[in-house]
Order: C-alpha cells, then structure tokens, then sequence
C-alpha cells in the first residue's frame, strides 16, 4: 500500500531524516514510535506530501508519489489527520465533513457516507450546526477523524490522534482507530503513547533521531526490553 | 432635514462604491494575510476597461460593465501570480511593499499609455434622470450603483458561504495545510479570490467613473484609500465588515460634506481611522484577538 524508500529530509539546514524506509501493507495497523523530535510527524508531512523529500522515493499503491502535490495525493486515496487536530474552528461541524469530502468525485454517494460517519460519531450529528471551534478537544479530534474519513481513504495518517486528551477518550480514539481499520483501510499511526500504539497495531518502527532503529511485529515489541525500557517506563 | 435625506442617499451611493472595494481588500487579506494596495488601481483599470468598451467598442453601459469585470478579474489573478505568490514565504513586510510598488507600476503604466489628462466618461443615456418623492430626488446612477452592489453584495456572500470554491476559500484562509489535506488546490483558490475582489473593484471603479465623469490613472488611490478604512472600520478579513464599513463609511464622508464641510470631510474620514484602530482595533465586527504566533 505505502512504500518509503529511504527518504532524506531536510528543513532548512536541519537534517531531520535521515535515510528511512518501511512499508505498510494493506489492512494493516502500522506505527510508527519514538521520543519528541525524533521525526515521526516530518515523516507523515513527507508522505502526505505537505514536504518533499530531498531524496529517495514514496509509492502509494503502485503510483510514485515523490513529487506529488498535496491535494491530489488525497484524491488518490491517502487522508492525513494531522497532530493537534487543525479543524476548522471557524466554520460549522457539517462544513468540515463537507471539505473532508472535498476531492470526491461520487458526489451521489456522499449522503449515505454523511450518515456512516454521524453513526460512527453521533455527537457530530447533534453538533452538526455548530461552530468546530467551539468543541471540546475531544469533540474535535472525533471530528478531525470523520473528516478524513469522508474523504474516503484507502490509507489513513493518524499523527498523535491521543494527545491531549483525557485516558477515557484516549480509550475511545483508540477502539475507533481499530473499527476504521476493520472496515477496511489502512492505517498509519504516529503516537508518543507507545503502549497504546503497539498494543492495536500489527507492525511497528522505532524512531530515533531521524533514524529507524528497530522494526517488527507490534506484539512481540511489546515484550522486546529494550523498547520496554525506552518507551514503555 | 431635505437636506439631511439627500445627504444619506449620497452616502449610501458613494458607500456602496466603498463597500464593493472593501470587498477585494478584506478578501485578500483573509486568504493571503496581504493589504493588497494596489487594489485601488484595479478600480481605476475598471473604469479605463469600461470606458474603452463604451467609447472605443461602441458597447452598452451593461456589457462595458461585464467586459470591465472580466478583464480586471484576469488582471487580478496575473497580478498575484508575478508579484505576489513568489513573496507568499517571504516575511509579510515584503509582501507590502511589493503592493505599493505595484500600484505606483500600474498607475503610472496607465499615464503612460493613455496620458495624465482626464477622459470624460460619456453620459450613458439610458442613466439620465431621477426619480421624485416630494422634493428628495434620487437619480438613476444612484438607484443603479446601488441595486449592483447589493445584488454582487449578496452573490458573493452566497459564493463564499454555499459553494464549495467559497469554502475552499474560508478553509485557506483559515489553514492553508489543513486545506491541502482536504485536497484542496491553495494556489488555485487563491488565485480566484483575487479575481473574484478585482472584478468586485472594477465593477466599483465603472459606478465610480459614472459618478464623478471622470477617468484618469490617479483616480483609485482616494477611494482605494478609503475602502481600505472601510474594510479596517469592518474589521479587516470579515466580508459583511466590509460591507457595513463601506456604508458607514460613505454615510460619515457626505454627512460631513453636508453639515460640516468639504475640506473637512476626508480629515474626518481618516480621523475616524485613528480612533477605531484605538479603541478597537479588530474593527466593528471583529472579536479582538491575539495575533497568533
């Protein structure tokens, strides 16, 4: 489904990745883990494609994205919730679902797919009229999730979907985190709470400093020391 | 109290000119975060592109209008896409000055081109005359400017709040990442606020032309100037802001004309400037907030 081939990374005189490559299968829960600054959220810009690569490659189902421009890696099917949410606090619950929607050609679908996602989320529903801006953290991650989901995606970025939230809605995330991916898509998820992460995800990658440091199967990290020792506490 | 009522019919003649060029200055800046200086002069091209049309092409008053809106709509995009986009990283100050210099470009392009004197915009016969109630009289250029404007008023509103470019349009202004996430083309959606504010400029800079008779390169920077105060009096980035900032504005300019004097009225006008940016500096409709960092 996803194919990094190590990827170089610079901002500006920063070296911020160094040389990575993984994989994501299809149907597969992958994360990626690691300590603040080690370069997970840099790498979910480079594949979205709100950064480019300064060399290596990116393959999205087959098609080299490389140089691909943002907006229409969305159109390919790839949906990036990006960290700290970014709804569009300024416009209501429904018209963030409509630009989650914003690249799909299906229009007659759309309103079956409204339904799907106020099922899923029926605080969105009762909130649909109301300025985004005005939910609580919560709310507005459980938006920012609906909204990529509009759009449809075969692989869906998730950068830090927990943070900043209370441990029952982080609970929550979580189980959604799963039912998405049993319904089908692909999942890629960056998360500073590793126990959390590892213990939904089939694969994992460890980040440190730019680099990928240890790689493997997400259960068997979880019982792995070192990684106990570093991320686990 | 005759002279009272005629003052606010001029004011609301002149205010809705005003409101249609704030229109571009607080779109602009809501989606680049750029005082587009240089929007005044579109305002001018308008009325050079309306009169050409009438006088050169022989056109009517209502396609001089259109081709006027077009051709400054194109202007406007080209004008982003050579001055602005290449500065869109660069710190906001460059940006500025890049306006400024386009304005002084443009209208000097124009006194080039077609000479310092002032043309005469022609008398469109179908706009002579007035309508009488009692003793008030309300001419047709007034009746017609400001049908327009409330007509372009309301379109755009419905464009920015339905459609999904207005959308796409909010959701940059907003978050520029964000809005490529959602697959939304930034560049592009800029590029049609820019035409969508010129031709809002140009249609104001045709009225204007008709109000006043005349068109020559320098004619934008007063009302330019103006609705730039009004769309800052509205609160800057805010489309009814605009809107209501123009009234108020071209209210305050003629009721001063008429009870106070004509050289006062422009110290007036800019007074008022001062103290909103004072007291409150987001603007009538604008919630004071931090700048965020």
């Amino acid at each position: 489904m996803l194919k990094v081939d190590n990827i170089q990374v610079y901002y500006g005189a920063i070296h911020a990745i160094k040389g990575i490559s993984f994989q994501v299968e299809e149907g597969k829960i992958v994360t990626l883990i690691g300590a603040n600054g080690a370069g997970k959220t840099t790498i979910m810009h480079t594949v979205s494609g709100l950064i480019r690569p300064q060399s290596g490659s990116i393959a999205f189902d087959g098609v080299d994205i490389t140089n691909t421009r943002a907006h229409t890696i969305v159109e390919m099917g790839m949906a990036h919730v990006p960290e700290g949410r970014r709804v569009f606090a300024k416009m209501t619950v429904k018209e963030n679902l409509e630009m989650g929607a914003y690249s799909r050609k299906d229009k007659g679908a759309l309103e079956a797919d409204y339904d799907m996602v106020y099922s899923r989320f029926p605080r969105l529903k009762e909130r649909r009229k109301q300025l985004a801006g005005t939910m609580s953290g919560g709310e507005q991650q459980m938006l920012a999730i609906a909204r990529a989901l509009m759009s449809k995606p075969k692989l869906m970025l998730l950068d830090e979907p927990s943070m900043g939230l209370a441990p029952i809605l982080v609970d929550e995330v979580f189980n959604i985190i799963k039912d998405i991916n049993k319904s089908g898509t692909t999942i890629l998820l960056v998360e500073q709470n590793a126990h959390k992460a590892l213990s939904i995800a089939d694969c994992a990658y460890v980040l440190e400093t730019g680099n990928i440091v240890l790689s493997g199967d997400a259960k068997e990290m979880l019982d792995n020391e070192a990684v106990k020792k570093a991320y686990l506490g | 109290m005759n002279v009272f009522v005629q003052q606010v019919i001029n004011g609301i003649h002149v205010g809705s000119i005003y409101a249609l060029i704030a229109l571009g200055y607080t779109m602009v800046y809501g989606i680049v975060r750029l005082i587009n200086f240089a929007h005044g002069d579109i305002l001018m091209m308008g009325a050079y592109f309306g009169l050409f049309s009438i006088t050169i092409f022989n056109l009517p008053f209502g396609a001089a209008i259109i081709v006027a809106m077009l051709v400054c709509a194109v202007f406007g995009m080209l004008i982003d896409i050579i001055a602005y986009k290449p500065l869109r990283n660069a710190p906001r100050i460059s940006a500025l000055i890049t306006a400024l210099g386009v304005s002084l470009f443009l209208e000097n392009l124009f006194r080039v081109l077609f000479g310092a004197e002032p043309k005469k915009m022609p008398n469109v016969s179908s706009l002579q005359g007035h309508i009488s109630i009692g003793v008030i009289k309300i001419s047709y250029v007034t009746v017609l400017t400001v049908l327009l404007s409330i007509i372009f008023m309301v379109g755009l509103q419905f464009i920015v709040k339905k459609t999904k470019i207005g959308k796409a349009m909010r959701s940059v202004s907003e978050d520029k990442e964000a809005a490529r996430l959602m697959g939304v083309n930034v560049n592009k959606t800029i590029s049609i606020t820019f035409a969508l504010g010129s031709a809002l400029g140009a249609l104001g800079g045709v009225l204007y032309s008709v109000a006043y008779y005349q068109v020559e390169p320098y004619m934008g920077m007063m009302p330019g100037l103006k609705a730039f105060v009004a769309a800052v009096l509205g609160g800057i980035g805010i489309i009814p802001g605009a809107m209501l900032g123009g009234f108020v504005m071209g209210l305050v300019e003629s009721l001063s004309i008429g009870y106070i004097s004509q050289s006062w009225s422009n110290a007036i006008v800019f007074g008022i400037l001062i103290l909103v940016l004072l007291f409150k500096p987001a603007g009538i409709l604008g919630k004071n907030v931090r700048e965020k960092v």
